[in-house]
């Protein structure tokens, strides 16, 4: 019988280790897997790369990451938060790497990489800063610059409800980056606020395909809050 | 001979938006930028219907909830609580992003530190080293929806020109912008250049001119 709640969060955070890429779940403070990444901070690992939307903040728990040194680079788009300066002290004192990405083309590097689509074409940051030394073509009278996909080992993501074939929905804005980057990692961890019967969840509101998920957890954590 | 910006009656942040959005039809896609065009919204009265989208996956945007009425799980772009629309829908940052840069979008109107007379942007980096650069969606949507549009005050706050031949900070789109909305005046961007669309109430022609880099052509 096929069922991918595992009973601990030790278990769901097994065989990752000291410099490990890591997808992180969430936009804001909502769809943020904080319970994991709390977990991935006790287990202590190291040089860790972080790709998600954000660099640390009020929310998530990855602010923790950065104050533990854990991480080595971040892949992002919008390191910058009003009301947490550690991913910027840590920048200024060239500690830690950043590979800085328009936010779409984020979140299509990592939907390419789920795709098995190793690059593609596009013209957002085409003669920009950001575009340059990659590769460019112009395509019906556009200038695009290639783009490679992006991959990880873990992706650690939050869902409202899952089944024990690991088959996801979200809630409202909690879907965001989640269920693109379920496709992108080799090994996709999800805590869930719901656990729920196999069927319960009707086959046209599944928004994650169970095929996608390694691993589930039920984690009951209410609310997102600020 | 000009006059000096406290002789002349420039829109405020609101009045600025409530222009914009005067000139935003019923039934088009719209995305609004964080900051003073989140103002927009406000001012699409109940005779147009106008769908306002927001990068991290709605489609739909509704206005500000009432105090102590917020869903914890409905936040926009700016990690504000919002509404949804009856008809409103939610999607991934994939097939949000897939809007933008798939050209549906009708009109983002951004924020911005320079435009240039070619509609080049300028809008998500100073230069400045010391301080970690951030983009999120600017560059996307600047390359992806059919118009942008930026609103954003006409000079700095030291009176440097904002609307110039070519940007000085680094770009975020290229040849983007369409329309310029600021506190003096309503700007269009065109093959020749900039052309002067209104101005604020009090303000002339002149006044535009001495306070743009670049030449500004009457309609």
């Amino acid at each position: 019988m096929i069922d991918k709640f595992v009973p601990d969060i030790e278990s769901a955070l097994e065989g990752l280790n000291d410099g490990a890429s890591i997808m992180l779940g969430g936009f804001g403070q909502v769809g943020q897997p904080t319970a994991l990444v709390d977990a991935l901070v006790d287990k202590g690992v190291k040089n860790l790369t972080i790709i998600a939307n954000n660099a640390g903040a009020a929310f998530g728990g990855m602010t923790r990451l950065l104050e533990a040194g854990a991480i080595g680079k971040v892949v992002c788009s919008y390191p910058r938060s009003t009301d947490n300066t550690m991913f910027q002290s840590l920048y200024a004192a060239g500690k830690i790497q950043l590979e800085l990405t328009p936010q779409g083309t984020l979140v299509e590097r990592m939907r390419a990489a789920g795709a098995g689509i190793p690059a593609f074409f596009t013209p957002t940051a085409a003669g920009t800063q950001l575009g340059q030394g990659k590769e460019t073509r112009e395509i019906n009278g556009r200038l695009c610059v290639l783009e490679e996909a992006l991959y990880a080992d873990f992706a650690l993501l939050e869902a409202w409800n899952a089944d024990r074939w690991g088959n996801l929905t979200y809630r409202l804005s909690g879907r965001n980056f989640n269920p693109v980057m379920a496709a992108a990692a080799k090994i996709t961890v999800v805590q869930c606020q719901n656990k729920v019967e196999l069927g319960r969840i009707h086959p046209d509101d599944v928004i994650t395909p169970g095929i996608y998920v390694d691993r589930v957890i039920h984690i009951p954590s209410g609310d997102p809050v600020l | 001979m000009s006059n000096t910006l406290s002789q002349i009656k420039a829109f405020s942040r609101d009045e600025m938006a409530a222009r914009a959005a005067a000139d935003i039809p019923e039934g088009w896609f719209v995305n609004l930028g964080i900051g003073a065009p989140t103002l927009i919204a406000d001012h699409v009265g109940a005779d147009r219907e106008v769908i306002f989208h927001a990068e991290n996956g709605i489609l739909g945007v509704g206005p500000k909830p009432e105090t102590g009425k917020h869903d914890p799980w409905v936040i926009n772009a700016g990690k504000q609580y919002v509404t949804l629309l009856n008809g409103a829908s939610i999607m991934s940052s994939a097939e949000s992003f897939a809007i933008i840069r798939g050209g549906h979008l009708d009109l983002a109107v951004l924020g911005g530190y320079e435009v240039a007379e070619n509609g080049d942007l300028a809008n998500w980096s100073t230069g400045d080293n010391e301080q970690a650069p951030a983009v999120g969606g600017a560059m996307d949507l600047g390359a992806g929806a059919k118009q942008v549009w930026v609103l954003m005050d006409h000079t700095t706050k030291s009176g440097q020109p904002r609307l110039v031949e070519r940007c000085n900070y680094p770009l975020t789109a290229l040849g983007t912008v369409t329309r310029v909305y600021t506190n003096i005046a309503v700007i269009e961007i065109t093959p020749r250049g900039f052309e002067l669309v209104e101005c604020a109430p009090g303000v002339t022609f002149e006044d535009v001119q001495a306070r743009t880099a670049a030449k500004v052509h009457r309609r």
